[in-house]
């Protein structure tokens, strides 16, 4: 099987966040890490080429920064890396990436991409999704596992209030990967010397540029949010306080 | 610079799966960690020095470097673990091919672990030639008989290199001769001549006390020249004070951060403390110190890995990156106030393992008494 495994690099979860001058997204000067559901994602397509043989292929899109997922990608065990090298990428939204990912991919013939159910930082789950209906094929979230069955996959998806539901498809196919399904593997150090050495394809910007449109969605101002203390004395025999709490709990605080 | 910084990312993602809590769980119990040994081990990392030709990664000491210093920075203690990365250093210089074939191949994939090097002895300390283990040649195999003290690891280990008088010191010309390294096989020698006493210390640092009752070694695990033991000895010790220097190097980075994150979080007084100068001073000058002991430790190694002298640069790099971290201790542990001597901290546990390289593997007065007479050339003080 050949599988494309889409990886986003994401501010790191304990990074100091700071918003940038127009307050539309944080500022850049924060450490960086792969998006942990692509971890997931990148863990679960290693385990399917281990059992059924093929090419696991990771795609980012972002500054030189990105490359840095593509090369923990490539250190785990991915065969070749395709890295949508441009700043502009940063401020894209779901569409205009899913665009760029899916002419990027034009002439590489997958049986799957995987993505992480959705991204750390903008949280979407839009990118996976986006790309099957571009590409016209079918596709799944929130994926528990995946077998392989006679001419296509079977795959387990988490549904709300622990039900999950069985779905069968064919290939070629889209999957988004819920977080936690597998053990990640860390790299090891024979990995990232032979990392070096595997094929690493850089798009830039004007290759795929004819794919795109005006973004979609924008952020328009992002808030920090304002800590505030207020205290509010009940007043009242037990019985009156209690009902004015659970009157504020359930109509102001909304917590029950 | 991108290996490195490939190896700084994955060594550090690698220690996230062992946070804090799980070393001060072990510290508690005084346990080995051995979770976190073979998942390093399996990762390829104690493997670092071994050249490819036996199934190592074939990197240098700058390498082993990082990854040692990315451990400690993490909270984590490499100690447990990080003679196998160089003690094997004898072997591969001094040993027979086949010894090498025999040998590194096991080391490198972690199913022989060579991590205990026993030279230290109860009444001879750092005045290493006067040491009284005894091994004497019986045919075809020398008879031990003597006793080690502060052998780390050596109830983690399968083999011990072993540093003995193979000829006494009143037979030789200068007294660094007549000394030998040998393999002792640990599993095969326990309760044949070889006992191993664990000692309690204020680390959590797996050492013991090693008694030969004339333990059996076969000739054949002379490593090297009988009689040039000292030579090798002093062939290994660079590469060990380097790799030591980088673990002080990413326990002062580790202290730094810690008492820098707590300084801006903890408010007296209606501000930060880290707002006020008698806080962030000491900190800053740590921080300053650490940065410059590391540039002593990448130096060191740069020029370990090019194969040029480096005894006067990997001692200084010890030397100052020791002083580095155990000043940034000190000023974390200020930092925090009470909270510095609480478990849940870290600090107070850090605070412990970075004191012993003060004195471990070498104590910081006989680097100084090196430097003095070695490279300032001022008459020999011991």
């Amino acid at each position: 099987m050949k599988i494309l495994v889409c990886m986003k690099q994401v501010p790191q979860k304990d990074a100091p966040l700071k918003l940038n001058e127009g307050g539309t997204w944080i500022r850049e000067d924060v450490s960086y890490e792969v998006n942990e559901p692509d971890a997931y994602a990148l863990e679960e397509a290693l385990r399917q080429k281990e059992k059924h043989g093929g090419e696991v292929v990771v795609i980012t899109a972002g500054p030189a920064r990105a490359q840095q997922v593509l090369r923990e990608g490539l250190a785990k065990g991915a065969d070749r890396a395709i890295h949508l090298d441009d700043n502009a990428f940063v401020g894209m939204d779901a569409m205009n990436i899913s665009k760029a990912f899916v002419a990027a991919i034009k002439d590489d013939k997958f049986d799957l991409i995987f993505t992480g159910l959705q991204s750390d930082d903008y949280g979407y789950a839009q990118t996976g999704v986006i790309m099957a209906e571009l590409l016209g094929w079918p596709h799944a979230t929130i994926i528990m596992e995946i077998q392989k069955s006679d001419g296509g996959i079977k795959v387990k998806r988490e549904l709300e209030s622990g039900f999950f539901q069985h779905v069968g498809m064919p290939l070629p196919a889209v999957l988004t990967i819920q977080s936690g399904i597998n053990k990640l593997r860390y790299a090891t150090l024979l990995g990232i010397k032979q990392a070096k050495n595997k094929p690493l394809r850089k798009v830039t910007l004007d290759e795929v540029k004819s794919s795109l449109s005006d973004n979609m969605q924008k952020v328009e101002k992002l808030y920090i949010p304002q800590k505030s203390k207020k205290t509010e004395m009940l007043e009242g025999s037990p019985a009156e306080v209690a009902k004015k709490l659970v009157e504020k709990l359930r109509n102001e605080v909304r917590v029950i | 610079m991108e290996l490195h910084s490939q190896l700084k990312a994955a060594v550090g993602e690698l220690c996230r799966g062992f946070p804090d809590a799980y070393w001060r769980e072990l510290d508690a119990r005084r346990a080995y960690p051995s979770e976190f040994v073979e998942t390093l081990t399996k990762a390829g990392y104690m493997a670092t020095l071994i050249p490819e030709e036996y199934g190592g990664a074939g990197l240098g000491l700058t390498e082993a470097a990082i990854i040692l210093e990315e451990i400690h920075r993490s909270g984590g203690n490499a100690a447990a673990c990080h003679a196998q990365m160089y003690i094997m250093g004898t072997l591969l210089r001094h040993g027979s091919a086949e010894q090498k074939k025999q040998y590194l191949p096991k080391i490198a994939s972690g199913e022989l672990r060579l991590q205990a090097f026993a030279v230290s002895e109860p009444t001879t300390g750092s005045d290493t030639t006067k040491l009284k283990t005894l091994a004497t040649r019986k045919g075809d195999r020398y008879v031990v008989k003597g006793q080690k003290i502060w052998i780390s690891r050596a109830e983690h280990s399968d083999l011990m290199l072993l540093l003995a008088r193979t000829t006494p010191v009143e037979q030789v010309k200068k007294r660094t001769e007549g000394l030998s390294t040998m393999l002792v096989d640990i599993r095969k020698s326990l309760g044949h001549g070889l006992t191993i006493h664990p000692i309690r210390t204020m680390v959590n640092h797996a050492t013991t006390e090693v008694f030969f009752d004339d333990l059996e070694v076969p000739v054949e695990n002379l490593v090297g020249e009988e009689g040039q033991g000292f030579r090798y000895l002093l062939d290994g010790l660079n590469a060990e004070r380097i790799l030591i220097a980088s673990e002080c190097i990413g326990d002062g980075r580790w202290f730094v951060d810690r008492a820098c994150r707590y300084a801006k979080e903890r408010v007296v007084f209606g501000r930060p403390i880290g707002q006020n100068q008698g806080v962030q001073f000491p900190l800053a000058r740590a921080y300053a110190n650490v940065e410059a002991a590391s540039l002593m430790v990448a130096h060191a190694a740069r020029l370990f890995d090019s194969h040029q002298p480096c005894g006067a640069q990997a001692n200084m790099a010890k030397l100052l990156a020791a002083d580095a971290s155990w000043e940034a201790a000190n000023a974390a542990i200020q930092t925090h106030g009470g909270f510095g001597f609480a478990e849940e901290y870290d600090v107070e546990r850090k605070f412990r393992e970075t004191r012993l390289y003060q004195v471990a593997p070498i104590s910081t007065n006989l680097i100084l008494a090196y430097l003095a007479e070695h490279v300032l050339g001022l008459p020999r003080s011991y």
